[in-house]
């Protein structure tokens, strides 16, 4: 019986049900780092007195300046130093640090340090900062605040929007969200007093990647670097790109010579942590006379903040827009103009599912209301619309592979019964008060993003491929060393089936080392739902190797052809007999009687292999049913269908947590989360009692079901699915809020649709004054 | 100069954790929460926000859970407090909880999972026969980011399922 497919429990748990896991707080035993921040959005620094290192101090150390580079001539570059020189551009931007014994010693000593800055204007919103005139965040670099603008048509669009049977015009608009690990950032760095080798502990997503800039930071070998991410509270994306506040701290401890570690509060982590999504997106899309999507035109910008996060850039969400924003369906025109604007904001980092889902919001909008023009049905216009011919290539070249784009939709409406819904949809009208809706929602996820995806980007830095080192030590038992970071994910279980089926041994039998740069090969972390499928794929092909040498022992030991030998439940058998011996026996053998290895063989048992596939899409579709009250403006999810693709599941279960964990920060996206500023830059949402995080009260359970593509896009079969339910649900949701208002001839694009903005949306619709 | 306030002065403080006395010394504004991880070692009580909002701090008091972020530690002694080191039997065998939370994968990356751990353990100790509405209602006072509730409201329903059965 095969691993691979069954809901084990995951080999993470026990520790940390026990409480004994290790966070980067629970380390202990060191210095309090407390960051000084910028209490204005814009300003010129004067002075700055008190008991603090500045960037003064950083220079006078030759510390570098971080520099997140694309190579593409529409985008500006920029060196960020550690701390804010000259000017701040942020509320929360940090000019200054401070070290206490402890924490409380460390905030007074925060306290006594004065900061002179003669505040400026600052550019806020979208519209802000790209108006004319507006204050530059970065006027020494660029006259204008778009950081980075790519531009793209097919020939032929405009002819093609001329000739379309219906154009339909849209604006939509996503607010800008938080993240939001329940655990905030932090690390912690001890420099050895012999040797001086420092470790670095911190919560982060990808280790080798951060010991790699910040030892160019600090003009440091890598080999005196050791990075360290202990359990991790969540990330989400928030913890990928390099913090600056941990090269500072492993400044720090070289400096002093004694432990030091930063633990975020909460309400720094909602302030000057990265936020994320704020983006909107015009779009004109021309539709045959058999509703089908021709021609598609889009203008999209996104606020990238004050500067680019590295290794990523600020160009992640404005070109991942450009370059997928087709999505699921196939216009065979297309043009789009996207730009990355700055403003005197917090930064942004990708956050799970990044632009897309904006890129759904804005498309499944699109289909809803072009459905409603051409007097259609939501499900019928997808149907005539979506993918079902492989592989399909997009007009920006890329290739996606086998789906179920219609299949996944209509197992879904067939799942929830759109008929019955509308009589009770009926029903509701002519009772009024509080009205149901329904939404649809297709899209894909690209998933797996090698180096070959990584490389169109022209980053200063391409990430991609992932490595393992496999070996069986003495005992019988697997070590599996991954480049990638997982933290909650589950992926150590995971891999420990792959590698279980390979060998013909047990999970349990199956230690997985991650996170660790002195215990692992070089590779990229966790981040873009690619673990399972290039940690996973990695995996897979070592455990072959390892198999193959195991195979080769056992033909020795038992005299029979290697081709033969098959390995399951802890044994190496020939075929069509009871002739074998046990796997453990042969792992002692590899290693303590290598005599008896057949001739030329390497002693012991190990293996490495990479991974680095160009990419492959899953696809889902997502059903929400919301009641929504006209009078108050609330919405109420009642209940929510994911039918999912992502090729085989290592294991359904965790593939389900993934699914429904992402569905409530969709929800959370569409209805309630949203950071906001005044204008004049102040951040108003610094803690959870403004920034609303779902609790179970908002959130329905979740039905899931599961096709299984197997796709030769990769090794494994698993196509990955981290993001889909971040990148589904808005969609859903706010068709779903649009569905149950669209008597009243309601048209709401704007997300989170809080119950203020439902209201605005109904008092429009119906001329209704406030009140 | 800045001035010492009371405040700032450690006192001596016992807190009974888990059946056990543990003699600490505490200022008067440091939380049960901080003293709990910093002076007693049990860093299983996790700090997501401070203020009070998210729950992970969550220890039981007397039986009851609170926050203990928004406790100083001054305030629970002479009270019997229980964290999540102290759920698992003495020979290591886990509460019902913490097998239901494995088994029903009611935890990603576990960072609110002593505090759900407590609150359901707090909840299902004094309302055994809790309704549906009310326990959702009850668990609606953490919060978790990783796993979207329904598996955590799943694993607490079973135990308390089993222990009525
Ligand atoms: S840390 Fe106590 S409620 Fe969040
Ligand atoms: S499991 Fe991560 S916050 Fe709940």
């Amino acid at each position: 019986m095969s691993w691979v497919g069954r809901s084990i429990r995951r080999v993470e748990d026990p520790t940390l049900l026990r409480g004994v896991g290790m966070f980067v707080g629970d380390i202990g035993g060191a210095a309090a780092v407390r960051f000084v921040r910028s209490p204005v959005a814009s300003g010129l620094i004067g002075a700055v007195r008190g008991p603090a290192y500045t960037i003064e101090d950083l220079d006078a150390d030759g510390v570098g300046n971080i520099e997140a580079v694309l190579h593409r001539p529409d985008y500006v570059r920029l060196a960020q130093p550690l701390l804010a020189r000259e000017r701040v551009r942020y509320v929360g931007e940090p000019v200054a640090v401070v070290v206490g014994d402890t924490a409380a010693e460390a905030e007074d000593l925060a306290e006594q340090v004065e900061l002179d800055i003669e505040p400026g204007p600052a550019a806020v919103g979208i519209d802000g900062a790209l108006a004319p005139g507006a204050p530059l965040v970065h006027p020494d670099e660029s006259d204008s605040n778009v950081m980075v603008a790519g531009e793209m048509a097919t020939p032929g669009l405009a002819e093609a929007l001329d000739r379309a049977h219906a154009v339909v015009d849209l604006e939509t608009v996503s607010g800008r969200q938080a993240a939001l690990p329940l655990e905030a950032r932090g690390s912690h760095a001890v420099t050895e007093r012999f040797g001086g080798r420092t470790t670095l502990h911190a919560s982060i997503q990808a280790p080798h990647m951060v010991r790699t800039v910040i030892c160019d930071l600090l003009g440091m070998p890598e080999a005196d670097l050791r990075v360290v991410a202990p359990d991790v509270g969540g990330a989400f994306g928030q913890k990928l790109p390099l913090a600056r506040e941990d090269a500072i701290v492993v400044w720090l401890s070289r400096r002093l010579g004694r432990p030091v570690a930063w633990i975020e509060d909460r309400s720094e982590n909602l302030m000057a942590s990265w936020h994320s999504r704020e983006q909107r997106y015009r779009l004109r899309g021309g539709f045959d006379a058999g509703a089908h999507l021709e021609a598609l035109q889009a203008d999209v910008v996104a606020n990238v903040g004050a500067w680019p996060c590295y290794p990523i850039t600020w160009g992640v969400e404005p070109l991942m827009a450009l370059a997928e924003l087709p999505g699921p369906y196939t216009p065979e025109h297309y043009g789009v103009r996207s730009r990355g604007v700055a403003s005197h904001t917090c930064p942004m980092s990708p956050y799970r599912g990044v632009s897309r889902p904006a890129i759904t919001l804005a498309l499944e909008r699109l289909m809803d209301i072009a459905a409603a023009r051409l007097g259609i049905d939501p499900v019928e216009i997808r149907r005539r619309n979506l993918q079902s011919e492989f592989p399909h290539t997009s007009p920006t070249g890329l290739r996606h592979d086998e789906g179920t784009y219609r299949e996944a939709m209509e197992m879904a409406v067939r799942h929830v019964d759109l008929g019955a819904f509308r009589s009770r949809q009926q029903t509701a009208r002519a009772a009024g008060g509080s009205q149901p809706g329904i939404g649809i929602c297709t899209f894909s996820e690209r998933t797996g993003y090698g180096t070959p995806a990584f490389a169109a980007r022209a980053m200063g830095v391409t990430p991609g491929y992932e490595n393992v080192e496999l070996s069986m030590d003495p005992s019988g038992y697997v070590t599996a060393r991954i480049g990638a970071s997982p933290h909650g994910q589950g992926l150590e279980t995971a891999l420990s089936q792959i590698v279980a089926d390979e060998v013909g041994t047990d999970p349990g039998r199956v230690r997985v080392v991650a996170s660790d740069t002195d215990r692992t090969p070089y590779g990229w972390g966790s981040f873009a739902s690619r673990a399972m499928v290039l940690a996973g794929g990695a995996t897979y092909l070592a455990a072959q190797q390892l198999a193959t040498q195991l195979g080769s022992v056992a033909a020795e030991v038992l005299e029979a052809a290697a081709d033969d030998i098959f390995l399951a439940d802890g044994r190496a058998t020939v075929a069509g007999t009871s002739v074998g011996v046990e796997i453990a026996e042969l792992a002692r053998i590899a290693h303590h009687h290598t005599q008896r290895l057949p001739d030329g063989a390497a002693p012991g048992l190990s293996a490495q292999a990479g991974y680095d596939p160009a990419g492959t899409f899953s696809n889902a579709c997502h059903v929400a049913e919301v009641e929504v009250d006209p009078d108050t403006g609330g919405v109420s999810v009642r209940r929510f269908v994911v039918v999912e693709d992502a090729g085989r599941l290592i294991n359904p279960m965790i593939a389900d947590g993934q699914i429904r964990g992402g569905v409530a920060q969709g929800i959370a996206n569409a209805l309630l989360e949203e950071v906001v500023y005044d204008e004049d830059g102040n951040i108003l949402t610094t803690s959870l009692m403004d920034y609303l995080p779902p609790t179970v009260a908002e959130i329905p359970d979740i039905e899931i079901m599961h096709l299984e593509t197997l796709s030769d896009a990769t090794v494994t079969g698993a196509k990955g699915l981290g993001e889909g339910g971040t990148i589904g649900a808005p969609a859903a949701v706010l068709n779903a809020v649009n569905d149950a208002l669209a008597h009243l001839g309601v048209e709401l694009n704007e997300m989170p649709a809080t119950p203020e903005r439902v209201r605005e949306a109904v008092r429009t619709a119906t001329g209704t004054p406030a009140g | 100069m800045t001035e010492i306030s009371p405040a700032d002065v450690a006192v001596p403080v016992v807190l009974r954790v888990n059946g056990t006395d543990h003699r600490v010394s505490a200022e008067p504004r440091r939380t049960l929460a901080d003293t709990l991880r910093e002076e007693c070692g049990l860093t299983g009580t996790h700090l997501g926000c401070e203020h009070g909002v998210c729950g992970a701090c969550t220890v039981l008091l007397d039986g009851e859970p609170v926050r203990s972020c928004l406790l100083f530690a001054v305030q629970a002694q002479g009270a019997e407090i229980r964290t999540v080191e102290g759920l698992a039997g003495d020979d290591g065998t886990l509460h019902p909880l913490q097998e239901a939370f494995w088994r029903h994968h009611g935890l990603q990356c576990g960072f609110c999972t002593p505090g759900f751990l407590m609150l359901s353990t707090g909840v299902l100790e004094t309302r055994p026969d809790i309704g549906d509405d009310e326990l959702r209602e009850a668990l609606s006072s953490n919060l978790c980011r990783c796993t979207g509730y329904q598996t955590i409201v799943e694993a607490v329903r079973s135990v308390r399922d089993a222990a009525g059965a």
